[in-house]
């Protein structure tokens, strides 16, 4: 174990490149090792590695840990687990960061169970006590109805994913310096009794919601599968991406993966325009970081309206034909 | 296939906002007043999936819950929709437990029961939304675990199971036992049947209490804990609203047209 702890962020690549969640991450990581006096090292396992983990310095890691391994879309989860708990036992981090992503949520408490150590997901915040030098860690629960703020009781490592959006990217500076440390990957996988059969990542037809900067979502006051029309319509003339709440999507009028909220896509567009939504807390929680929120209601009450920063009160059938038309001609 | 599944009770999570009170000196929630508590959903999710499984392959399905008030209804709900037997662990011992904790319990009490082929817990409990404890569990049993479970068949003896992701998802074939989390992506669980209602309500639960289980005390309770709650609080929205309006409905969402295009949003 080296003398000196570091904060440790097990990152994500994508196309040879860092990807923007973890440049989010290097932003939280890079104050926490200011706080804490510490550097800060990042991880990643994959194959052509090297591109990113240049591009990781640049970004501010002082130290990048690369294992040429098969990619996290096309292993058993638990070789993940093995590999990181394998080099946090050789660096001794006192902080562990993923992001609340497929890798993170699933990697996360079990490398924490594995290394004794303690574990909070999807934390919105993380900040270091001065006093205790504790980590606070602040994280929506109750759906997003709360927060709670959580300290660690003990010296032991945290494990923490962080929900994307929560801070800005990193930015490259070209003068950065640090070093690469490649490391064998010695792992016992005799124990891993799991096999990866089949990744499927659905060929995402026009914007990423994650990307998009105008986002149209219906909920279960569109009624059917037809009144998607409309949402689809006023998407394609702003040039947005089409999101669903939860109704939609128990629904089946429209496919899962549209999904916005705790349990889907976080989101925060420049224009978010919800209609018939409600406003549940764990709708909310993937779409409240947009820069201005929109909502079409029929129900003055609606809580929708308490989180919007402009609304109509209507039905939606009135209301969309009419700013179709107007965005068309406002644009052309 | 013997199946075991975890259920929590935890307040309703759909309440409206409006509704849902907390005390922050004690740092916690106050229920909800004439809104009963209820089983987590991912858990009757979780209930949902061992029962098609049951349905096609035959077994016996049983509930674990600790719930210090040895309160038995989320257990008898899910005897209702036809799962096999129901177990209540309930201890002075195991208040104020954190996720490592309630996984301990719970890994124990699975040992107990013994001969089972899958460990089902819910992706996360809606109350705290930790998301930790099947794995912890897993991880305590050194048994391999695939998050986030959408279905669940046998092929060739194993577990064949799919995972949903973000964009897509993956399929694991792992050997049993196992542990899965279970996503909402399952589907509606049944509803119970007027019989399973009938039966439920005379079966006869145990009550498991911590001299029951082969638990070590030093990993049990709040003094067992990991990190501590500094602070539960309801955040502030600065936001308000401004609502357009018109002469019609049209009228507004020309308005509406009007304003984003010179707030430079569109
Ligand atoms: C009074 C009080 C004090 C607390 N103090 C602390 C504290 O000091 N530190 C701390 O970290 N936490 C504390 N907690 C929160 C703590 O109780 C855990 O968060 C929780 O019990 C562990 O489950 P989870 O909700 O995290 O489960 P998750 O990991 O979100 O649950 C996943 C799944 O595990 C299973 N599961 C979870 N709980 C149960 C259960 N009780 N019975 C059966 N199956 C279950 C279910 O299948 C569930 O879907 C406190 C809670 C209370 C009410
Ligand atoms: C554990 C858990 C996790 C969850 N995760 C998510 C999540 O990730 N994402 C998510 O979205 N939800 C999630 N939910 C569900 C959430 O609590 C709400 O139930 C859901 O978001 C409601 O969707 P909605 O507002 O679209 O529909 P509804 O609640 O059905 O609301 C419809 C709204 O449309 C309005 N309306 C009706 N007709 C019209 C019309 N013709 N024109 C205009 N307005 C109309 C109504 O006034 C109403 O406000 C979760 C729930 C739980 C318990």
């Amino acid at each position: 174990m080296s003398d000196k702890k570091e904060v440790l962020i097990c990152g994500e690549v994508k196309g040879e490149k860092i990807t923007t969640i973890t440049k989010e991450l290097m932003t939280t990581g890079r104050k926490l090792c200011i706080d804490l006096n510490q550097p800060l090292s990042l991880l990643l396992i994959g194959q052509n590695i090297q591109e990113a983990a240049n591009e990781a310095i640049l970004l501010g890691a002082d130290k990048v840990y690369t294992a040429e391994g098969a990619s996290w879309v096309e292993s058993f989860p638990e070789h993940y687990v093995s590999i990181i708990a394998d080099i946090c036992n050789q660096t001794g981090p006192s902080i562990i960061l993923f992001s609340q992503t497929d890798m993170g949520r699933d990697i996360a408490p079990r490398l924490a169970a594995r290394l004794g150590a303690g574990v909070c997901l999807d934390c919105i915040e993380l900040a270091i006590d001065p006093d205790t030098k504790s980590l606070l860690q602040t994280k929506p629960v109750y759906g997003g109805n709360a927060m709670a703020v959580w300290a660690s009781t003990n010296n032991k490592p945290q494990v923490i994913t962080m929900r994307p959006r929560t801070a800005a990217q990193a930015e490259p500076d070209t003068s950065r310096k640090g070093e690469i440390v490649p490391v064998a990957l010695d792992v016992n996988n005799s124990m891993i009794k799991g096999k990866l059969l089949e990744t499927l990542q659905e060929d995402v037809k026009g914007i990423r919601l994650e990307e998009a900067k105008v986002i149209i979502t219906g909920g279960g006051g569109i009624g059917g599968k037809e009144g998607f029309q409309l949402i689809k319509e006023l998407a394609q003339i702003l040039g947005g991406a089409v999101g669903i709440s939860r109704v939609p999507c128990d629904e089946g009028w429209m496919p899962a993966g549209h999904e916005i909220g705790q349990t889907g896509h976080m989101v925060s567009p420049d224009l978010y325009i919800a209609v018939g939504i409600s406003g549940a807390p764990q709708h909310l929680a993937g779409c409240s970081g947009s820069k201005c929120i929109i909502a079409i209601n029929k129900d003055p009450e609606a809580h929708i309206f308490k989180e919007a920063d402009f609304g109509i009160v209507g039905y939606y059938r009135e209301v969309l034909p009419v700013l179709i038309e107007k965005c068309r001609n406002l644009l052309a | 296939m013997d199946i075991i599944v975890c259920v929590k009770k935890i307040p309703d999570p759909e309440i409206p906002p409006a509704k849902f009170k907390l005390d922050m000196e004690s740092k916690r929630v106050i229920p909800p007043e004439g809104i009963p508590p209820v089983i987590n959903p991912y858990d009757e999710q979780a209930v949902e999936l061992a029962l098609r499984l049951k349905d096609k392959y035959g077994g016996k399905i049983t509930v674990l819950t600790i719930d210090n008030d040895a309160d038995t209804s989320i257990v008898k709900h899910a005897l209702a929709m036809g799962a096999d037997e129901g177990i209540v662990l309930a201890d002075k011992a195991f208040e104020g437990s954190d996720s490592f904790s309630t996984s301990h319990i719970l890994s124990q009490a699975i040992q107990k029961v013994g001969n089972f082929d899958l460990v089902l817990c819910g992706r996360q409990a809606a109350d705290w939304d930790e998301g930790l404890v099947g794995a912890i569990i897993a991880e305590n049993l050194s048994l391999p675990l695939v998050t986030l479970a959408e279905a669940v068949d046998v092929v060739d003896g194993k577990l064949k199971v799919k995972r949903v992701t973000l964009d897509g998802y993956q399929i694991f074939a792992v050997p049993t036992p196992a542990v899965a989390t279970v996503s909402n992506e399952v589907g509606q669980p049944r509803l119970p049947s007027g019989w399973g209602i009938i039966s439920a309500s005379r079966k006869q639960i145990p009550i498991w209490k911590a001299g029951d289980l082969d638990a070590d005390p030093s990993q049990i309770g709040a003094k067992a804990v990991r990190r501590r709650l500094v602070k539960l609080f309801i955040p502030v929205r600065e936001k308000k609203c401004e609502i357009i309006e018109g002469e019609t409905t049209a009228e507004a969402s020309v308005k509406l047209a009007e304003r984003l295009r010179k707030a430079g949003v569109i």
